[in-house]
């Protein structure tokens, strides 16, 4: 069996500030990190390969120094990666990132066919949850989102069925491959990346396919394949009316002040 | 959020001619389990916003089993819908992907929509991320407002960015139509007008069962008995990483029993340990919209902001006269929530009491 992992590399947004005057993001020095939702992504295929010697190949589209997330991938256990850099993909959303993807994937499963992709449920950056349903619509894949639970796999009879996190329950659901799974958060823990697995990795080749490697047409990629435009970015707003602040000498008066106001502003409250 | 946000950089452009045709604001009916999301209504009543600043109508798309789409054209109707697509099949009984996506896209490539908008839920991406790949057009995640430029009558879809630091204006320009998701809870719950009518255009879905690979084998409902349903609560008292140590938590607790409220938290919180999951308030937890939100020792990080400042009353006690909380609070408490949380724990122990034996 052949796993695709697709990954993304995102800033550690517990790291990001913004500039308090321009309210533009200060990106100079913020550390990246693979995303976490893709971290148990990638588990459940490593734990697959663990049961069943399947292959797993990690794909990203994103600038050259995306190297460094697809080689923490492959410390992990990954056999192969994929990065998927050019130019012309810069400035993509969703539905030119899912093209990109997609032909990518179209181009691996060529050379060795893929029986199933995973991606993460969402990224913490653009966190649309788009990508994975794009990428499995362009395909033809079966589509398997939220996933939380993998109950049985089968390469020769080609089932698949999965439990997915649906609005007010859990559905179960019986598929075939090929198929794409976006995995739901919490549901494994990555391993620890071993001291052979990080000596393979540095050694390893990571591919690089461009837009000749992967032949998409222009019109469809970055930025001006991309119908949507961010017109703008702006910091969140005060309220024009500041807090009424509550006065008092003690606590106990603070608290009878607060509520007898907040009774009379607000009678239906009783 | 400030749904009125200028679009600052006006993109000079010409809408394709076969696009212009494209009339009408459309709001995907979510159901399961013969219960509508209740998401569909809030997204009908900002719906109508859109469409009466549009001029055009405002449709609820309903895809369902055989017999069981009518009512919810009904409810929908009272919730300010014009009018309803409704598609029956058998294929459509449970929610599966491709069924609902071929349903979906047909009924648009027919039609011909400008706006449509769908609820940010597990149902609602799924579906999303399919229809606007197939249509091949724009689709914004996660707005926290909407609202039309007038100009060129194009969605100006605002959501959270960087991680919910900033905020974005994002617009779907030469496609339609135009998508967004939104997430439960963001956009109020409008009026229900009793009686109020609208037109049912029914649509056939030519789709086999055999030709669908994915099966609906079974599905679990949550025992939800004893968990937290902070989204629909009335009153919410939360505690933040400002009362420095669990045990001070109780006193979130002790208030909140008195006001039978639900118990929320800032996401350090919950990360502590200190409540469950489900009670986290935030961008990356629950969006709530009580009439009552009291947040004690909780800074007013913009993640924890967009979840709750849906709130008709926000309470901050903080004991930082420049905590960010209290610029959007309507009432500030500064001062030591320590003391604060027992003191008015018994002032409104006595004022209900008072009130109940008056009533
Ligand atoms: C602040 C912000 C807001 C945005 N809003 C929108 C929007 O509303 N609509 C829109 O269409 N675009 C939007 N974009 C653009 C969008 O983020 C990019 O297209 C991005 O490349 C993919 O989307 P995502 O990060 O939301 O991924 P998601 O769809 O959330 O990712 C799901 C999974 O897909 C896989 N994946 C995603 N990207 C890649 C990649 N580059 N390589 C390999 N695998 C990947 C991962 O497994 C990931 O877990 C936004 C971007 C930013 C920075
Ligand atoms: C991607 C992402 C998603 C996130 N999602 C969420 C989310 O969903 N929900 C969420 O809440 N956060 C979220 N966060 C975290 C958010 O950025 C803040 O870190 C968090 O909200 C801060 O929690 P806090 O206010 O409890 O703690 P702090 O920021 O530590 O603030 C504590 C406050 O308590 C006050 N205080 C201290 N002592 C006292 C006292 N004795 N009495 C009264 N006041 C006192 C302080 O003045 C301070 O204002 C997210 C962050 C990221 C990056």
């Amino acid at each position: 069996m052949h796993i695709a992992v697709c990954i993304k590399q995102v800033p550690d947004s517990a790291q990001i500030r913004v500039h308090p005057v321009t309210n533009t993001i200060m990106r100079q020095g913020v550390p990246t990190i693979i995303n976490p939702y893709d971290l148990f992504a990638l588990e459940e295929a490593l734990r697959i390969k663990d049961r069943t010697a399947a292959k797993v190949t990690v794909l990203t589209m994103g600038p050259p120094q995306a190297d460094d997330a697809l080689r923490k991938c492959l410390a992990f256990g990954a056999d192969e990666a994929v990065l998927i850099t050019d130019k012309v993909f810069s400035g993509a959303d969703t539905l030119a990132t899912s093209y990109v993807l997609a032909a990518a994937l179209k181009t691996l499963d060529a050379r060795e066919p893929v029986d199933l992709v995973f991606t993460g449920k969402q990224t913490i950056d653009g966190d649309t949850a788009q990508v994975g349903p794009g990428i499995a619509t362009r395909l033809g894949y079966q589509l398997l989102t939220y996933v939380s639970k993998i109950r049985e796999l089968d390469a020769d009879s080609r089932r698949i069925l999965v439990e997915r996190r649906a609005e007010g329950g859990v559905q179960v659901l019986e598929s075939a491959l090929p198929a794409v799974v976006t995995m739901l958060e919490g549901t494994n823990e990555i391993r620890f990346a071993d001291m052979p697995g990080m000596f393979r990795a540095a050694r390893q080749e990571v591919e690089r396919w461009n837009r000749d490697a992967i032949g998409v047409d222009l019109a469809k990629v970055g930025l001006k394949g991309s119908p949507t435009v961010v017109a703008q970015v702006f910091g969140p707003k005060p309220k024009a009316v500041k807090a009424f602040r509550v006065a008092g000498d003690t606590p106990a008066a603070m608290a009878e002040a607060f509520v007898d106001r907040l009774f009379a502003d607000y009678p239906h409250l009783e | 959020m400030s749904n009125d946000a200028p679009v600052k950089k006006k993109r000079k452009f010409e809408l394709d001619p076969r696009l212009a045709a494209y009339k009408g604001v459309w709001v995907f009916i979510e159901h399961e389990r013969g219960q509508v999301h209740p998401v569909s209504w809030e997204l009908l009543g900002e719906g109508r916003k859109l469409a009466d600043m549009l001029g055009v109508e405002l449709a609820g798309v309903v895809l369902a089993a055989p017999g069981e789409g009518q009512p919810f054209c009904q409810e929908a109707f009272a919730y300010g819908a014009d009018l309803c697509y409704l598609m029956e099949s058998p294929v459509l009984k449970d929610y599966r992907n491709d069924p609902f996506t071929r349903g979906m896209t047909e009924l648009v490539n027919t039609y011909q929509p400008e706006v449509l908008l769908l609820g940010a839920t597990t149902q609602g991406r799924d579906l999303a991320g399919s229809v606007a790949t197939t249509l091949a057009t724009g689709l914004t995640a996660d707005c926290t407002g909407l609202t039309i430029d007038l100009d060129n009558r194009s969605l100006a879809a605002t959501r959270p960015t960087f991680g919910g630091s900033l905020l974005c204006t994002i617009v779907t320009l030469n496609y339609r139509p135009q998508m967004a998701t939104v997430r439960p809870r963001v956009m109020g719950m409008p009026e229900r007008q009793e009686g109020r009518e609208g037109r049912i255009i029914e649509h056939p879905l030519a789709m086999a069962e055999e030709s669908i690979i994915t099966k609906v084998l079974d599905y679990i409902p949550d025992d939800t008995r004893d968990k937290p349903q902070l989204p629909f609560a009335d009153i919410i008292v939360s505690g933040g990483k400002g009362l420095a140590k669990p045990e001070n938590f109780q006193l979130v607790w002790d208030l909140a029993r008195v006001l039978g409220a639900e118990v929320g938290a800032s996401r350090p919180v919950v990360q502590a340990g200190w409540v469950e999951l489900d009670r986290q308030v935030g961008q990356s937890g629950k969006t709530v919209r009580p009439k009552l939100y009291i947040a004690a020792g909780i800074s007013g990080a913009i993640q924890h902001r967009v979840g709750m400042e849906g709130a008709d009353c926000i309470v901050a006690i903080n004991n930082d006269p420049n905590a960010p909380i209290f610029d959007f609070a309507h009432y500030g408490i500064v001062g030591d929530a320590l003391q604060l949380l027992p003191a008015l724990t018994e002032a409104f122990r006595q004022k209900l009491a008072t009130a109940r034996r008056a009533g």
